[in-house]
C-alpha cells in the first residue's frame, strides 16, 4: 500500500534502533517515553533480541554498560527524572570508552515536575550527564523522520569515537505522529577489538574499566579522550540553516521548538522582517562555527527554548559578544506559540514595523 | 448519523488510528444536526493529543465534555469522574465515547459495560492500516477480539480511517479498501464508513463515505486558530 508509515516519535525511534542493529534494550517505565519500552517489549522477543525491564533506571543503565562492553549495540531510554538516575552509569560508560544510545524524552522539571513536554534538560545533556571530565554526543532531532535518521547516526558516531550518544527528544516529538520511512537495516557495525566478548585463548583478554589507580595514568587517559573530543568538535557539528544568509534576526532553537520558530520566521518574513532560523542538530558538539559565521552579519540572535534559557548560554559563547543575544521561552510543559515569538522579534527590531 | 448509530457511539481501536479526530468530527456533525452531544474522553493511556484538548471548540458548539479528572495536567493518574456513569445512565442525547488505544485503553469501558448494554450502543472499531510497518488483518482481528474481551462489549462496525497524516491522498485511502475488506471477512463485521477529508470527498462515490476535517493539529500549525 505505501512505503511510508504513520508512527509516533517514540515508536519510530524504537524501530530505528532495532534496524540500526540494537538487540539489547534495558528500560524502566516513565511518561512520556513509555512507548519506546512498550514497542521494544513487543518487538524484541520476535527478533531474538532482549527487552529487559530492570528494577530501576540505575540497573538499566548499568546493564547497557555491560552489554556495550561485550560489543553489542545497546540502548536505554527514559524521561527527565529517570535520566538523572542514570547519570552515574553514563559517567561510568564514558569513563570506560563505551558506545551506546541513551534517549531522553524530556518532560517538565525540576523534581518530579510534570509529564508535559519540556527542553529543560539541555544543561544536563550538554554539561552534567554525570560526574567527571567527559562529553557525550548529544543529538536533537525535530521531526519523527529525523528521530529515525539520527538513531543510525548516533550509533555510528558513538562507535567511531567510543563514547555514549544521547538523543534528546521531548514529550511532544515522542507522542506526535508523522509519516516516516526507514533506511535499510544495518548488517555490519564497526569492528570492536576492545570488546570483552570472549578471547577464545587467541588474544590477551580485554578489560573494560573506569578505575585508574595511578593519578598520572588517569590524567593521561582523560587527556587522550579529550583529544578525541577535540576531533568530534572539529568534524561533527551539525545544524540546519533556514533563511540565515541574509537574516538580520537569527532564531536559534532545537527539537520541537525549532518547528514553532520556523513558523515564526515565515510570518516575520511575510511582514518584511529578515528573520532566519539556525537549528542545532548536535547540541554537543554545538554548531558554534555556523553561529560564528552568521554573527558577522546578523543584528541580533534570539534563542527560543522550552525552558528558562539554557542553550542561550552556548549561543552567547559562540557569538562572542559581537551582537546581542536574547532569549524567549516557556517552561513547565507550556509550548511557545509562533505569535509570541513573532512579537518578541518585532520588539527586538524596534517596535511594530 | 441518527439512523445509523445508537445514541451511545463508542470509538475504539489501535493506538493512533485517529479515534480522537473521528470523535471530534462526529460530535461536531451531530451537534450541527441539532443533537444534544456529550463527548467522553475515556483515554486512560495516552497523556497528550486527546479529545479533552478540544474543550474550547466544544464549548463554542454547545458540546458537553467529560474527561479524566487529570487530563492535560501534569499528573498521569487515570481517574474517571463519576459523571461518566451518570451520563450513560441518564439516557439523553448523543454520547460519543473516545476510548484509549488497544485492549489496555478499552479496560476503561469494561466497568461501564452493563450500563452500556442496558442503554444500547454502537461500537466503531477504527482502522488505519498505514499505522503498521507490515499491516496484517489477522493481527488486527486479534486486537479487535482482545478489545471486545477487555471492554466486555461487541464491535458493531469497522471504520476505514486510512491516513498518512499530512501526506494522505485519495489514492492511499482507496488502496486501503482491500485491507478493510479482508478484516471484515475475518471478523464478520461490516465496514460502516470510509473517512475522507471533506476536500477529497467529491472524488469518492458518496455511499459509505464520512467526510471529515482534521482537527488534531500540532503547535506550529495552530497560529490561525488562536
Amino acid at each position: 500500500m505505501s512505503e511510508r508509515v504513520l508512527m509516533k516519535g517514540n515508536e519510530a525511534m524504537a524501530e530505528a534502533a532495532i534496524r540500526a542493529g540494537c538487540r539489547h534494550f534495558f528500560g524502566y517505565p516513565i511518561t512520556p517515553q513509555t512507548e519506546v519500552a512498550a514497542y521494544m517489549a513487543k518487538k524484541m522477543p520476535k527478533i531474538g533480541g532482549t527487552y529487559l525491564q530492570a528494577e530501576s533506571e540505575i540497573a538499566a543503565v548499568n546493564m547497557v554498560l555491560g552489554a556495550s562492553a561485550a560489543g553489542v549495540r545497546a540502548m536505554t531510554s527514559s524521561s527527565s527524572p529517570g535520566i538523572s538516575l542514570k547519570t552515574e552509569g553514563i559517567s561510568y560508560i564514558a569513563g570506560s570508552d563505551l558506545p551506546c544510545l541513551i534517549v531522553n524524552v524530556e518532560r517538565g522539571g525540576p523534581g518530579l515536575g510534570g509529564i508535559q513536554p519540556a527542553q529543560s534538560d539541555y544543561w544536563q545533556a550538554t554539561r552534567a550527564l554525570g560526574h567527571g571530565d567527559f562529553h557525550a554526543l548529544v543529538f536533537a532531532p525535530s521531526t519523527v523522520q529525523e528521530l529515525v535518521n539520527v538513531v543510525f547516526l548516533a550509533y555510528d558516531l558513538a562507535e567511531k569515537y567510543r563514547m555514549p550518544a544521547l538523543l534528546l527528544s521531548d514529550g511532544l516529538l515522542g507522542q506526535m505522529m508523522e509519516p516516516v520511512s526507514f533506511p535499510e537495516p544495518v548488517t555490519q557495525t564497526a569492528e570492536k577489538p576492545w570488546a570483552a566478548c570472549g578471547h577464545g585463548n587467541k588474544r590477551p583478554h580485554n578489560i573494560v574499566n573506569s578505575l585508574y589507580l595511578q593519578p598520572e595514568e588517569l590524567e593521561r587517559t582523560v587527556r587522550e579522550r579529550f583529544q578525541r573530543y577535540a576531533q568530534v568538535e572539529r568534524e561533527e557539528q551539525r545544524c540546519q540553516e533556514y533563511l540565515c544568509d541574509d537574516a538580520d534576526y537569527i532564531l536559534t532553537a532545537f527539537g520541537a521548538t525549532a518547528r514553532i520558530s520556523q513558523s515564526a520566521v515565515d510570518t516575520l518574513r511575510s511582514q518584511g522582517i529578515k528573520a532566519g532560523l539556525l537549528r542545532p542538530i548536535t547540541l554537543w558538539p554545538f554548531p558554534k562555527d555556523a553561529i560564528r559565521r552568521h554573527a558577522a552579519h546578523a543584528k541580533a540572535f534570539l534563542s527560543v527554548e522550552m525552558n528558562m534559557g539554557q542553550m542561550v548560554d552556548d549561543v552567547r559563547l559562540a557569538v562572542e559578544g559581537k551582537v546581542p543575544v536574547e532569549f524567549f521561552g516557556h517552561t513547565g510543559g507550556i509550548i511557545p506559540r509562533p505569535s509570541e515569538i513573532v512579537e518578541k522579534v518585532k520588539t527586538m527590531a524596534g517596535g511594530d514595523k | 448519523m441518527k439512523d445509523l448509530l445508537a445514541p451511545v457511539t463508542i470509538l475504539c481501536g489501535h493506538y493512533g488510528t485517529g479515534k480522537t479526530n473521528l470523535a471530534v468530527n462526529l460530535a461536531l456533525q451531530a451537534a450541527g444536526q441539532g443533537e444534544a452531544v456529550t463527548v467522553m474522553d475515556l483515554d486512560v493511556v495516552n497523556p497528550y493529543f486527546r479529545t479533552a484538548d478540544f474543550r474550547e471548540l466544544f464549548r463554542e458548539r454547545g458540546i458537553r465534555l467529560i474527561a479524566p479528572t487529570y487530563a492535560g495536567t501534569n499528573l498521569d493518574i487515570p481517574v474517571l469522574p463519576p459523571s461518566v456513569a451518570a451520563a450513560i445512565r441518564a439516557g439523553e442525547g448523543r454520547l460519543i465515547l473516545d476510548v484509549g488505544g488497544d485492549d489496555d485503553g478499552a479496560v476503561a469501558l469494561g466497568g461501564f459495560s452493563a450500563l452500556l448494554e442496558r442503554r444500547g450502543y454502537s461500537m466503531l472499531y477504527v482502522v488505519n492500516p498505514y499505522r503498521e510497518l507490515e499491516p496484517d488483518p489477522e493481527e488486527d482481528a486479534a486486537l479487535l477480539e482482545r478489545i471486545q474481551q477487555s471492554s466486555r462489549l461487541r464491535v458493531t462496525y469497522l471504520v476505514n480511517n486510512a491516513n498518512l497524516g499530512p501526506e494522505t491522498t485519495p489514492q492511499l485511502v482507496r488502496e486501503a479498501a482491500p485491507y478493510l475488506g479482508e478484516l471484515s471477512r475475518i471478523t464478520g463485521i461490516p465496514v460502516l464508513w470510509t473517512a475522507v477529508e471533506s476536500r477529497y470527498a467529491g472524488q469518492f462515490p458518496p455511499d459509505g463515505i464520512l467526510p471529515i476535517e482534521v482537527y488534531v493539529k500540532l503547535p506550529w500549525d495552530e497560529e490561525e486558530k488562536r
